[in-house]
């Protein structure tokens, strides 16, 4: 009965065609849609693993957790770094990890932290050593990869975190050298530069303990600073490939990152807003790991009821977030379906042309000993089959897409973004297309079951 | 296997298509029936192969009630199992090839298919170069043959045709008739064929007359 089946469908392949192809546009749709939500919120979870408060400044909650944890938006502000050693003897938290935001190289953000960083994300040095002084730096898998560094590379960061080409604003005066590499970890980590908080400080000329005061530079200290006629000058420059060190090349290369500039959040606008003594040590954020569950309670509240600070609980942030990116999704998905469904629907209508059509032949496989359920078994077969076809072809179609894209946008890749795993979610898609199918061709198959073969041979 | 047809009478509606009609094929016998338009012929075949119900009356075929006190329980299995039937228009599937709708037939008879019967049957039948072709690539004899051929491959204890020659000429009505009695002869099968061709009549030994549903003597 397949044989036949085949047949019926291959003595009409426009028709067939046409169905398949609506079937795997919509199931290729819903893949893509799977996929991308699925893999968005593997992503979030991965980089919240282990922290479950991120204390910054106040401002939206949504932002600081971006900021902070997902390193995609501009940080809230700064606060003292006192806060730090207050967390820290909390007896009700296991962990705090300080965060210094404010520069980047090459768009990959500088994160100024200690070693409590690794322990959260767990990770692994894959060449040298953790940073252990000032102006060293631990690049991750995928800043290695992308911008080729490699030990003892020195490089300059930029202000901000985008890189401008024409900004020119870099930090020449301070230059990092690279002394370790990390080891992928499939977390936001492979994307960040990690250096002790210290140097942060150091490279925007920030006084703290144990180290000589740079001086702040006039950009620093005023908000409104203007890029024309700053100090940062061809002199500067100079500077700049002097203490690069690594030949014209390398030191051009490590020019290339050039800054934009930030008028809120992160350490510069920390430095600004003191003008008084001169910019204290501060941090933008930390993030917090609880020693037992009666802190998510207590802390939280202490945090905002006994100090400027506001803390932000990253599962009900990225929970929101996903709410946000799920509606616009769902549109998208509701879409799909209704597409999928008029697949069904053309299924259906040509079906049940070839039903009618194809009575007498029908009648026939009956008079030479077909069953009433061998018809109407070959009819349902003919719509699975489409909708075999179509979902395969959606499959395959969607998997081939999303390699696609991750070869040609190297963002996606480091997004996170798979192309091939298969997730619990597709296959039950496959079964729903293929349930269409099935649906569409019951009514077709159901006249023909009901035919009597009789009638049809009766008239010669 | 012989076939008895007793007192079958078959009305549609007001109207009586078949009163009372008795006959016997014995077993590996030629029965011609004869009769012209609307006189019951395709009526009785349905009836025989137990496709019409009959307002009364029997078809037995050797043991087998295919239509009797019972109605037409087991008239499928029985059709199925001993019948080779070659329909008025053919009834060949044209989404398939011919070789496939031969292959078809034997596996809608009893699961399994026999290549070799298949090949040997349209080699028999002059079509071994037209099994790929599809039913509407062939001439007029050619899906004569093929619907023959079709039903053949099932090794029928009875071989039933409707109207085998009415498109044909003289010369190729010849040949069709002198191919079902060969073929009937090497199955073992007796034959029964409905026409109003009366230049069939040399080829068989027994004639019954249909005139108006009713056997004339
Ligand atoms: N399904 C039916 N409904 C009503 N009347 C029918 C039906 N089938 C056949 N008849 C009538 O029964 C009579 C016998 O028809 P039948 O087809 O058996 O004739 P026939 O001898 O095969 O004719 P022909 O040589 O033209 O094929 C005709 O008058 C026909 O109109
Ligand atoms: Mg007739």
């Amino acid at each position: 009965m397949i044989d036949l089946a085949l047949a019926y469908l291959r003595d009409r392949p426009l028709t067939t065609a046409l169905n398949v192809l609506l079937l795997a546009i919509s199931t290729a749709m819903l893949i893509l849609l799977l996929q991308f939500s699925s893999q968005v919120r593997d992503r979030f979870e991965r980089d919240v693993q282990g922290v479950d408060l991120v204390v910054g400044a106040k401002g939206s909650p949504l932002q600081l957790i971006l900021s902070s944890l997902f390193h995609i938006d501009q940080p809230t502000g700064n606060i003292p770094l006192e806060s730090l050693d207050m967390l820290r003897n909390d007896p009700a938290i296991a962990r705090a990890v300080p965060l210094a935001l404010g520069d980047n190289f090459r768009g990959y953000r500088i994160v100024g932290t200690d070693h409590s960083f690794a322990g959260l994300y767990d990770l692994q040095l894959a060449q040298g050593a953790h940073f252990d002084r000032p102006m060293q730096a631990v690049l991750g898998a995928d800043v290695a990869a992308q911008t080729g560094a490699t030990l003892g590379q020195k490089f300059i960061g930029s202000h901000g975190f985008a890189t401008d080409e024409d900004g020119a604003q870099g930090h020449e005066h301070a230059v990092f050298e690279t002394v370790g590499i990390l080891r992928p970890s499939g977390t936001v980590a492979d994307r960040l530069i990690l250096v002790s908080y210290q140097s942060v400080w150091d490279v925007h000329g920030i006084a703290h303990d144990g180290d000589d005061f740079l001086s702040v530079e006039a950009d620093h200290a005023d908000t409104r600073h203007d890029h024309d006629d700053h100090a940062h000058d061809d002199g500067d420059h100079d500077v700049s490939h002097r203490v690069a060190g690594n030949g014209d090349k390398g030191a051009q290369a490590n020019r290339l990152s050039t800054s934009q500039d930030v008028s809120r959040g992160g350490l510069l606008q920390g430095a600004s807003r003191a003008p008084g003594p001169g910019p204290e040590p501060e941090l933008t954020a930390i993030l917090v790991t609880y020693r037992n569950a009666s802190a998510a309670v207590r802390v939280p509240a202490m945090i905002d009821r006994q100090t400027q600070m506001q803390a932000a609980v990253p599962a009900i942030e990225t929970a929101r977030l996903l709410g946000l990116l799920g509606a616009s999704f769902e549109g998208l998905r509701i879409f799909a379906w209704l597409l999928a469904m008029t697949g069904g629907l053309a299924i259906f209508v040509a079906l049940l042309n070839m039903a009618r059509a194809r009575e007498s032949d029908l009648a026939l496989l009956r008079v030479m000993g077909a069953s009433r359920m061998q018809v109407f078994a070959t009819v349902i077969l003919e719509g699975v089959i489409t909708a075999l076809l179509g979902a395969l072809a959606g499959w395959l179609g969607a998997h081939a897409l999303l390699s696609l894209a991750r070869a040609n946008f190297p963002s996606l890749a480091e997004m996170g973004l798979s192309a091939w795993g298969p997730l619990a979610g597709e296959a039950a898609l496959i079964l729903a297309v293929l349930a269409i199918g099935t649906v569409a061709a019951f009514v077709p198959a159901l006249r023909v079951y009901r035919l009597d073969p009789a009638h049809l041979l009766a008239r010669g | 296997m012989q076939l008895a047809v007793r007192d079958i009478s078959v009305s549609f509606g007001a109207r009586r298509a078949l009163k009372d009609v008795t006959f016997t094929v014995p077993s590996q016998g030629r029965a011609l029936l004869l009769g012209p338009s609307g006189s019951g012929k395709s009526t009785l075949l349905n009836t025989i192969c137990g496709l019409q119900r009959p307002d009364q009356g029997e078809v037995q075929l050797g043991e087998h009630h295919l239509v009797g006190p019972d109605g037409l329980a087991g008239a499928d299995q029985i059709r199925r199992g001993y019948m080779g039937i070659i329909f008025q228009t053919l009834r060949l599937i044209s989404a398939l090839d011919v070789r496939k709708n031969l292959l078809l037939a034997q596996r809608l008879q009893n699961g399994a298919s026999d290549p070799d019967l298949v090949d040997a049957t349209l080699a028999r039948l002059g079509l071994g170069d037209k099994a790929q072709a599809r039913p509407f690539e062939l001439s007029q004899g050619e899906a004569q043959r093929a619907a023959i051929a079709r039903a053949l491959v099932v090794s029928p204890a009875i071989l039933i045709a409707d109207e085998p020659t009415s498109a044909l000429d003289h010369a190729n009505t010849q040949i069709v008739a002198q191919l079902l009695i060969e073929a009937a002869e090497t199955a073992g099968a007796s034959l029964l064929i409905a026409t109003h061709d009366e230049r069939l009549m040399p080829f068989f030994e027994r004639r019954i007359d249909l005139v108006d549903g009713r056997v004339s003597a």
